[in-house]
C-alpha cells in the first residue's frame, strides 16, 4: 500500500508537465496538427504556437511570456519563423494554425533572437556579481545560451539609470535592471488584483511602478519575486543571504493556511533559506501567499528548543526524562480520570499527530479531544460524521467553474489567499457574480454585499429572488455557496448550516450533481480538516467534564478560561507563544518545515510534507513525542515508525493516506450529510442577527510561526497598520549603476 | 463655383457606365491596342500621368476658400442623394470601392475594398456585437499635412465618407480619432457632425435612408504611436497609447472588442465621391493597380510648398515643378526627397527623376509612396543631420512596449547623433544597418520598420557622405573607438579590449589619406 502511494507520489513529482493552454479554463477543443522543426505535433485549437513548439521538443526562449498570465508579446524573444510569413512572429502571441510549418532552428530565428538578446542587454547593468537573481536569472541563462558571445554596446552615452521605487517590506526594486516585460504587471492586475501597479513613460523611459509612491499591498505581492525574470525585483527579506546552488530543495505542503499550497524550501545547512511556490494545477497554481512564502524566518525565533518544566513562575530547562517524568507525575497527581483528560489539538498539528493524541486520550478513558477554536471545547455545530459537512467540496480547482458565488462570513483573501486568486480570475474572465454575507472586506473582486448576520443568510435563501444577485444565484448553473469556518464556530453556526442546508437540499438538482458539489466550506487552519476526519472533537458528555489533565498540541488559540486553574498541563509545539504560557511542561516539537507528516487541505485532499531541515535542539517529531509519553504513562502506543502509524491512520480512515487525491463525496453521501444538518435539533438553531465577526485580522500574524516573524511583523505594520514610510531614494541601500 | 457644380451629377448605375470620363477613355484605348498584329510596329502611346483637370478634384475646398459648413458643402456636391448610396447596400458599395481600385491612403496601400469586406464575413448578421468605423485623423507623420487641409475645408466630405463607408461595412456608430493638436480642423469637423446631425444626414434614420449611424470625434493628446491603428484603438478606450498584438484582428475585436475597421481620413473622405461618379472613374486616374487621385503634400525646399490634389502616378519631377514652382535653386541644386513621409527611405536626385508618385514605382525604388508627404531636401541639406532627427523623432515616440523598438530606436539615435558629429567609426556604420535590420520586422507594430528605413535609405544613398564626415573628423580629433570615445582619452594604463575598436588604425588612415 504505502510502496504504491510512494510510487504515485515520485510519478507526480517526476512525470511530464503536461501541456497547459492559454488560458486553462477554456474546455479542450478538437485538435489540431502541425509541424515544428519538421516534427509532427498535434495541439488543441487555441493552443499557443510557442506551447505546440514546447510539446514538439523545440526550447523558445522568453521573457515577458508566462502560461499563467495574460499574452504581452512585447519582449520579442520568442520570434520563430513561419513558413509563408514574411516576417518572423512571436510564438506566444501566435496561436497554433492547423497545417502551418513552424521553424524554431534556422539562421533567421537565430539572427533575431541575438538580436533581440542584444537589444535587451543594452541597457541591462552588469552586475550579475551583486544581483541576488544570479543564477537563476532567465536573463543570464538565455544571454549563454542564445546571444552574442561579445557586446557591441559602447556608447558614451551610457546605460539607462532608473530609480528604484519602494514596494513595501517585501520586494526589492533595482529598476536599472528591468527588461519591461510587464510579467509583474500582469500578474499584479489578473491574479492579485492590484490595478496599480503598471507602467508609465514611453520608450525607453518606461517605467514600472505603482504610479505614485506607495507600496503593493497586496498579500500575494512576493510573487511577482518569482515571475521576474531578471533582478529587478527580489526578495528583500532573502537579499544577499544565499546564491540558488547552495540551496537543498525540498517540495513540501504549506501549512500556514489549508489550501496545502505546494511550495519547495530551499534550505542550507540546518535553515531555512525561503520558501518558493511549487506548481500545482489543482491547489495552488505557481502562487503562495506572503505569509506561506515570508513567515519562514520565524522558524528561527521564539522557538522551543529543550523541554522546560515550570517551577513557580519560571521555566526551567529540563532533559527529556526529567520532562517525561514530570508529565507521569503530574497526570497521575491530578487524578484525572475519563474525560477529565482533555487533549486540545490548535492550527498546526499534523495528522499523524493528531491520530497518535487521540489514540493515547481515548485509551486512557476519555473522549474529550478538542479543538482550539471558538467553541471548539464543544461538539461541532456541523456532524463531522460525513466529510462533506465540513470540507470545502467543490474542490479548489473546480471553482473556477462557478457563476455565481455566495460567500458567507469568509474573508477568502485572508482565509485562503491562492482560492482568492481563482476567485479574481473567474471574476474578470468568466463575469461570475459574487455576495458576501457577513462582515466587508477589501477584496479583489466586486460583490453584493447582502447581509450580515445568521438572519440574512436565512432571509436571503428563503426570500424572493427577484433582482439583485439572489435572481442571478437562482439562475445560476453552477451556484456556488461558500461558508467560513469561523461562522461554524459561532453559536449561529448551525442556524447557518441549517438553512444552506436546506436550501442547497431544495435546489439539489444545481447543487448536487455527478459533475459539481455546490456547497464548501472554507477552512482556515491547516489542521482543522484532518481533525474532523480523525473524528478530534468531543462527545457531548466529555465537553462538559471540568478537565483536569490539559494536553495543548500545537494549541496556541485556546481559550485560557477553558483551561482549569488547577490542571495539570502540558504544552507540544514548536514556539514559546501563546499556548506555551499556560503549561507546566513544556514540549519541544518540530515545525512543518522539520517533518514529515501527512496534512489534509481544506478540500480533503491528503498531502505530504517532507523534512527539509532537522528540528532544532533537542526537539523531536511531533508524534513521536506522543508515543514516548504513551510509554512513560505506562499505556504505550502499538506503532514504532510511521509506516505503522500510517497504517493506523489507513484503518481510521484510508482517504487520510492517499496522497495527492481527493475522495469526493457522492452527491447522494452530500445529501445525507446535509439531511444531518438541516435536521439537526440544537438549542441555539433559531438565527440571531449578530454580525459575522472576520476570524482573521491581522492576515500576517495568524499562527506561532508568523507571528515570530520579522518579515510578517514589518508586513502588518506595512499593510495591515499602514504605517510605513516610503523610501524615496536608495539612502539605505544606495546602489551605483556600473555601466 | 459654375466649375464645381458640374460635379452634380446624377448617380451611376450599378453597371458604372458614365460617359463622361475625361481620362478613363484613355485606358481604354490603352487596353484595345493589346491585340495588335504582327504589322502593327508602333508601340502604344504612352499614358501620361499627371495634370489632374479640375474637374476630376475630389477635395474642391482644400484651400479653405469657401464656406466649410454645411452649406458650401452642399453647393459643391456633398450629402448629394447620399440616400441612394446608402440603399444600394453594403455589398454595391464595397464592389464599387474595389472596382475604383481605391488603396488606403494611411501608408500601407492596402486595397480598402478588400479590407472593408472583411467586416462582411458571412454570418456577420448573427453577431450581437456593435460594428465600428474607426477614421484616423491622428496625422502625425512629419511632413504629412493633407488629412488636416481636408478635415479644415472639407469636413462633410469626411462626415459623409463615415456614413458611406460605415453602411459599406454595416458599421453602427463611426470614432473620428483626431489629433489633439489639430484645434481648428476638430472645430470645423464637429461643427460638420452637429450640422450633419441637425440636418438628419447621420444620426437615427440617416439620410431618411433607414439606417442609423452615428459619428463621434474623439481627441487625441498627441502622441505618434496613436495613429497605429491598433494603438489607437486603445486610445480611444482609454488606455495607454500601445499597439495590440495581431491577430486578432481589429476586425474580429477591435475597439471595445467588437469589429473594427480603422481606415484613414482621405481613404475615407473620397469613399462618397467614387460611390456617385462611379468606380471606374476613379480607376481611370494613375497606373494599375494604383488608381485614383492621391492628395500630396510637398514641403521643404521648394519654391512653393503645397498640398496638392493630383493623380496617381505622376512623375515626382513633374509634381514639384508643375505645383511648387521647382525646386529651390533649381532641379540640379536638389540633394534628395523623402516621397512619403519621415518613415520612408530617402531617395537621391537621380532616382527623383524616375520615379512615379505611386506605390508600386516608389516601392520599386526602395522606398514608398506612405502618406504622399513629399519632403523636398537641398543641397544645402546636411542629410546625417536629417536623418539623426528622425531618429530622434522616433526614440521620442517609441511605446516602450516591445524590446527592439524601444531599446533599438534609441540606440539609433545616439548612433546618428555621433555620425552627424562624426564620432564614429567607419565600422560602425555596419552595426549601425545592422542594427536597423535587428529592429526592423522584430516589432509588434510598424514604428520600429519606420525607425530603420530612414537610416537605411540614407546608408544607401549617402554612405559616401557619412565617411567623409566621419574622417574630417578623426583627421581633427583623431581615431575613436566603437562607441564614440576618442582613443586618445582612453586610459592607457589597461589594454584596450578587442571589441572596442582600438585596431582601426589602419582602416581609418586610409580613408581618411586623400
Amino acid at each position: 500500500m504505502l510502496r504504491r502511494i510512494a510510487q504515485k507520489n515520485v510519478s507526480r513529482v517526476a512525470g511530464p508537465s503536461h501541456a497547459r493552454l492559454l488560458s486553462t479554463t477554456v474546455p479542450r477543443q478538437a485538435d489540431i496538427t502541425l509541424t515544428i522543426d519538421g516534427k509532427e505535433v498535434s495541439v488543441p485549437q487555441g493552443t499557443a504556437l510557442i506551447q505546440a513548439c514546447e510539446k514538439a521538443g523545440a526550447a523558445v526562449p522568453r521573457f515577458c511570456y508566462h502560461d499563467r498570465l495574460a499574452i504581452a508579446g512585447n519582449c520579442r524573444m520568442c520570434l520563430v519563423e513561419v513558413e509563408r510569413s514574411p516576417k518572423p512572429v512571436a510564438s506566444c502571441a501566435m496561436p497554433a494554425m492547423p497545417g502551418s510549418k513552424v521553424f524554431t532552428n534556422t539562421p533567421l530565428v537565430h539572427k533575431a533572437r541575438e538580436g533581440v538578446m542584444e537589444f535587451l542587454l543594452a541597457n541591462h547593468p552588469l552586475d550579475c556579481p551583486i544581483c541576488d537573481q544570479g543564477g537563476e536569472c532567465d536573463l543570464q541563462d538565455q544571454s549563454m545560451r542564445y546571444g552574442s558571445d561579445r557586446t557591441r554596446f559602447h556608447e558614451i552615452t551610457g546605460k539607462r539609470a532608473v530609480e528604484n521605487k519602494d514596494l513595501g517590506p517585501i520586494v526589492k526594486t533595482s529598476m536599472n535592471r528591468c527588461i519591461q516585460c510587464t510579467r509583474c504587471v500582469r500578474f499584479a492586475n489578473d491574479v492579485a488584483g492590484v490595478e496599480d501597479l503598471g507602467t508609465t513613460g514611453r520608450g525607453n523611459d518606461l517605467q514600472i511602478g505603482m504610479y505614485i509612491e506607495k507600496t503593493m499591498d497586496s498579500e500575494m505581492s512576493g510573487n511577482i519575486i518569482d515571475l521576474c525574470p531578471v533582478g529587478a525585483l527580489t526578495s528583500k527579506p532573502y537579499a544577499f543571504q544565499a546564491r540558488p546552488w547552495e540551496l537543498k530543495k525540498t517540495e513540501s505542503v504549506d501549512v500556514l493556511d489549508a489550501v496545502g499550497s505546494n511550495i519547495r524550501v530551499d534550505s542550507r545547512g540546518v535553515q531555512v533559506m525561503r520558501v518558493q511556490p511549487k506548481i500545482n494545477d489543482e491547489i495552488n497554481e505557481e502562487w503562495i501567499s506572503d505569509k506561506t512564502r515570508y513567515a519562514y524566518d520565524g522558524l528561527k525565533y521564539q522557538r522551543l528548543t529543550t523541554p522546560l518544566v515550570r517551577e513557580g513562575s519560571k521555566f526551567v530547562p529540563a532533559s527529556w526524562e526529567t520532562a517525561m517524568e514530570t508529565i507521569r507525575h503530574g497526570y497521575l497527581n491530578s487524578g484525572a480520570r475519563g474525560d477529565e483528560i482533555k487533549a486540545v489539538a490548535g492550527a498546526l498539528a499534523d495528522t499523524e499527530t493528531l491520530v497518535a493524541l487521540k489514540d493515547l486520550v481515548n485509551r486512557l478513558g476519555s473522549e474529550n479531544t478538542t479543538l482550539d477554536s471558538k467553541l471548539g471545547d464543544l461538539p461541532p455545530a456541523q456532524s463531522v460524521d460525513i466529510r462533506s459537512n465540513y470540507l470545502f467540496n467543490t474542490g479548489i480547482e473546480n471553482v473556477e467553474e462557478a457563476d455565481a458565488i455566495l460567500l458567507i462570513g469568509t474573508n477568502p483573501r485572508h482565509e485562503a489567499a491562492t482560492i482568492n486568486s481563482r476567485f479574481r480570475k473567474q471574476f474578470l474572465h468568466k463575469g461570475t457574480e459574487f455576495a458576501v454575507i457577513g462582515e466587508k472586506f477589501d477584496s479583489t473582486f466586486e460583490y453584493d454585499h447582502v447581509g450580515t448576520s445568521a438572519k440574512d443568510v436565512e432571509a436571503f435563501l428563503t426570500g424572493k429572488a427577484d433582482k439583485g444577485f439572489a435572481k442571478i444565484f437562482k439562475n445560476a448553473k453552477k451556484p456556488l455557496v461558500v461558508v467560513g469556518s469561523a461562522v461554524t464556530e459561532t453559536k449561529d453556526g448551525a442556524a447557518v448550516l441549517k438553512a444552506v442546508s436546506k436550501y442547497v437540499s431544495d435546489n439539489a438538482g444545481k447543487f448536487l450533481t455527478p459533475e459539481w458539489t455546490g456547497f464548501s466550506v472554507l477552512q482556515r487552519a491547516a489542521s482543522r480538516a484532518a481533525a474532523y476526519d480523525i473524528g478530534f472533537t468531543p462527545s457531548t458528555s466529555a465537553s462538559s467534564a471540568k478537565p483536569k489533565f490539559v494536553f495543548l498540541l500545537n494549541a496556541d488559540d485556546v481559550d485560557p478560561s477553558s483551561i482549569p486553574e488547577d490542571a495539570f498541563v502540558v504544552y507540544q509545539g514548536h514556539h514559546g507563544d501563546h499556548g506555551a504560557q499556560f503549561a507546566d511542561v513544556c514540549l519541544p516539537a518540530a515545525a512543518y518545515t522539520e517533518k514529515s507528516a501527512t496534512w489534509i487541505n481544506t478540500e480533503g485532499r491528503s498531502q505530504l510534507g517532507r523534512t527539509a531541515v532537522p528540528p532544532p535542539g533537542a526537539s523531536r517529531e511531533d508524534w513521536k513525542i506522543i508515543r514516548a509519553l504513551s510509554e512513560v504513562i505506562g499505556n504505550p502506543l502499538p506503532y514504532d515508525d510511521p509506516l505503522t502509524l500510517r497504517q493506523r491512520m489507513f484503518d481510521i480512515s484510508p482517504t487520510l493516506v492517499r496522497y495527492d487525491a481527493i475522495e469526493k463525496p457522492s452527491p447522494e453521501i452530500t445529501k445525507v450529510g446535509l439531511q444531518s444538518l438541516s435536521s439537526a435539533k440544537s438549542s441555539s438553531s433559531s438565527a440571531s442577527t449578530t454580525p459575522f465577526k472576520k476570524p482573521i485580522s491581522d492576515f500576517y500574524r495568524t499562527d506561532p510561526i508568523s507571528r515570530a516573524s520579522v518579515t510578517m511583523a514589518d508586513c502588518s505594520k506595512a499593510f495591515t497598520k499602514k504605517q510605513y514610510t516610503i523610501e524615496t531614494v536608495d539612502d539605505r541601500t544606495a546602489q551605483a549603476s556600473y555601466a | 463655383m459654375i466649375r464645381s457644380r458640374t460635379l452634380l451629377r446624377s448617380l451611376p448605375s450599378s453597371s458604372g457606365s458614365s460617359s463622361l470620363r475625361s481620362s478613363a477613355a484613355a485606358k481604354v484605348t490603352v487596353g484595345s491596342i493589346g491585340s495588335r498584329s504582327l504589322a502593327t510596329v508602333s508601340d502604344p502611346p504612352v499614358r501620361h500621368y499627371g495634370g489632374l483637370k479640375d474637374q476630376d478634384r475630389i477635395f474642391t475646398n482644400l484651400y479653405l476658400k469657401h464656406d466649410h459648413g454645411l452649406k458650401g458643402a452642399q453647393s459643391r456636391g456633398d450629402w448629394h442623394k447620399t440616400k441612394d448610396i446608402l440603399l444600394k447596400g453594403d455589398s454595391w458599395i464595397i464592389q464599387t470601392i474595389k472596382d475604383s481600385g481605391l488603396r488606403g491612403r494611411g501608408g500601407a496601400g492596402f486595397p480598402s475594398g478588400l479590407k472593408w469586406s472583411f467586416m462582411n464575413k458571412p454570418g456577420w448578421e448573427k453577431d450581437p456585437r456593435p460594428r465600428y468605423l474607426v477614421v484616423n485623423a491622428d496625422e502625425g507623420e512629419p511632413g504629412t499635412c493633407k488629412d488636416r487641409e481636408i478635415m479644415r475645408g472639407d469636413p462633410h466630405k469626411l462626415v459623409e465618407g463615415c456614413l458611406v463607408a460605415g453602411r459599406a461595412m454595416n458599421a453602427s456608430a463611426a470614432y473620428i480619432y483626431i489629433r489633439g493638436e489639430f484645434y481648428q480642423e476638430a472645430s470645423h469637423l464637429q461643427q460638420a457632425i452637429d450640422e450633419a446631425y441637425k440636418a438628419g444626414l447621420i444620426g437615427k434614420n440617416a439620410c431618411n435612408s433607414g439606417y442609423d449611424f452615428d459619428v463621434y470625434l474623439h481627441r487625441g493628446a498627441g502622441a505618434y504611436i496613436c495613429g497605429e491603428e491598433t494603438a489607437l484603438i486603445e486610445s480611444i478606450e482609454g488606455k495607454q497609447g500601445k499597439p495590440r498584438l495581431k491577430p486578432p484582428f481589429p476586425a474580429d475585436v477591435g475597439l471595445f472588442g467588437c469589429p473594427t475597421t480603422v481606415a484613414n481620413v482621405e481613404t475615407v473622405a473620397v469613399a462618397p465621391t467614387i460611390a456617385r461618379r462611379g468606380g471606374s472613374w476613379f480607376a481611370g486616374f494613375g497606373r494599375e493597380r494604383n488608381s485614383g487621385t492621391k492628395v500630396y503634400c510637398i514641403s521643404g525646399h521648394v519654391n512653393n510648398p503645397c498640398v496638392i490634389e493630383e493623380e496617381m502616378s505622376i512623375p515626382l519631377q513633374e509634381l514639384i515643378e508643375k505645383h511648387c514652382g521647382g525646386i529651390r535653386g533649381g532641379w540640379q541644386n536638389l540633394k534628395g526627397i523623402i516621397p512619403g513621409g519621415c518613415s520612408v527611405p530617402v531617395i537621391p536626385r537621380s532616382d527623383c527623376e524616375k520615379v512615379l508618385m505611386d506605390y508600386d514605382s516608389l516601392k520599386d525604388a526602395q522606398t514608398s509612396l506612405g502618406t504622399g508627404a513629399v519632403i523636398v531636401m537641398d543641397q544645402t541639406t546636411d542629410m546625417i543631420s536629417a536623418i539623426a532627427r528622425f531618429a530622434k523623432f522616433y526614440k521620442h515616440e517609441s511605446c516602450g512596449q516591445c524590446t527592439p523598438c524601444r531599446e533599438g530606436t534609441t540606440w539609433m539615435m545616439n548612433m546618428m547623433d555621433r555620425m552627424v558629429e562624426g564620432r564614429a567609426q567607419e565600422r560602425e556604420i555596419d552595426m549601425l544597418l545592422e542594427l536597423t535590420k535587428q529592429v526592423e520586422g522584430h516589432t509588434i507594430c510598424a514604428l520600429g520598420d519606420a525607425a530603420a528605413w530612414p537610416i537605411q535609405g540614407l546608408m544607401r544613398h549617402f554612405r559616401p557622405e557619412v565617411e567623409a564626415r566621419l574622417a574630417a573628423f578623426h583627421a581633427k580629433n583623431g581615431q575613436t573607438l566603437f562607441g564614440g570615445r576618442l582613443l586618445s582619452e582612453a586610459d592607457t594604463r589597461y589594454a584596450i579590449p578587442d571589441n572596442l575598436g582600438g585596431d582601426a588604425q589602419r582602416n581609418i588612415a586610409q580613408v581618411s589619406a586623400p
